[in-house]
């Protein structure tokens, strides 16, 4: 395990949820990229391996949340970014770090409108490239293509 | 078209007139042609989905559609009759169903299997990406109800096909 005051310390205004599956970080966008830094370099953590990105719309914000695991020490660790601005939502990329989120975070984008800034080829992944509009978010409409129930 | 699949005409279309020294055998070119079609129907390796390993489980050992002429699974519709659409057909696969469809050579039949392929299904409210039937895109002989249909409702379907295709459709 992982103790949270380790966490705290390279992230200060860090919460923690309750009775999740894994120990799950609470995060602004904002304070991402260090953290994400931390997690990956610093020798305490060694979270070398990025195993999920999802991008969540909880209608009044955006989260990201990333799924991080260590090979060394076998650690999981949960962190969900919350992104307030849905109009403009922003948060940086992460996929120097690990490699595997070039993609993750280009289905994020296609499908839920998160801009991942400093990503190095951000465009539509499945949609066609003339697509208007990011059809996972809640608010999304089609009126020729979706038939509402 | 009204075909009963309860009643195919399995047996060869025609009489025989005994005749001194073998027989005689009276039938239409038509009903002959269209016999030995409808017993050598070519399918098109073609599947989106899950309907697609129902498919597979029909052509393997256990169903076996060689029983009725399907064995020979074509990777080129240029060589298919008949394209079994197994699974949803999305906006950006619809082009590329129709191209398929176009390449084959006539005639060619089409089999929508389960309820994407009939109408959508599961995906038909509220989704962006789904084409409510892939009879908006080619035109179908015959529907299969189910999602994914056993391996038995392919091989009623398709023997189904085997008597629009006998009845001359």
């Amino acid at each position: 395990m992982i103790e949270q005051e380790k966490l705290i310390a390279i992230c200060p205004g860090a919460t923690f949820a309750e009775n999740s599956q894994w120990p799950t970080m609470l995060i602004s966008n904002t304070d991402w990229r260090a953290l994400a830094e931390q997690l990956k370099n610093n020798s305490e953590f060694n979270f070398d391996y990025l195993f999920c990105v999802t991008a969540l719309d909880a209608k009044t914000h955006l989260t990201m949340i990333y799924h991080l695991e260590s090979t060394t020490s076998r650690n999981i660790l949960v962190v969900k970014a919350k992104i307030e601005n849905r109009m403009n939502a922003e948060i940086p990329t992460v996929c120097d770090l690990w490699r595997t989120a070039e993609f993750h975070e280009r289905e994020a984008f296609d499908l839920m409108g998160v801009k991942f800034l400093n990503h190095p080829d951000l465009r539509r992944l499945f949609l066609t490239d003339d697509w208007v509009g990011f059809p996972l978010r809640k608010d999304y409409d089609d009126p020729i293509n979706m038939i509402k129930l | 078209m009204d075909v009963n699949p309860q009643d195919p005409k399995t047996t060869f279309p025609g009489e025989v007139h005994p005749a001194p020294g073998g027989g005689i055998l009276v039938s239409k070119l038509d009903d002959v042609i269209n016999w030995a079609r409808s017993n050598s129907l070519w399918p098109l390796v073609f599947g989106t989905s899950c309907c697609a390993i129902e498919m597979m489980s029909t052509a393997s050992a256990k169903y076996d559609w060689s029983r009725f002429g399907f064995e020979v699974a074509r990777a080129s519709p240029r060589q298919a009759d008949v394209i079994i659409i197994a699974g949803t057909i999305v906006n950006k696969m619809a082009p590329v169903l129709k191209r398929l469809y176009d390449q084959m050579p006539d005639p060619k039949y089409v089999v929508a299997m389960g309820a994407c392929a009939t109408s959508g299904g599961p995906f038909f409210y509220n989704t962006y990406s789904v084409v409510k039937g892939a009879d908006h895109v080619i035109p179908v002989d015959v529907y299969v109800a189910g999602c994914p249909p056993r391996p038995e409702a392919l091989l009623h379907a398709l023997i189904a096909l085997q008597a629009k295709v006998k009845a001359g459709y």
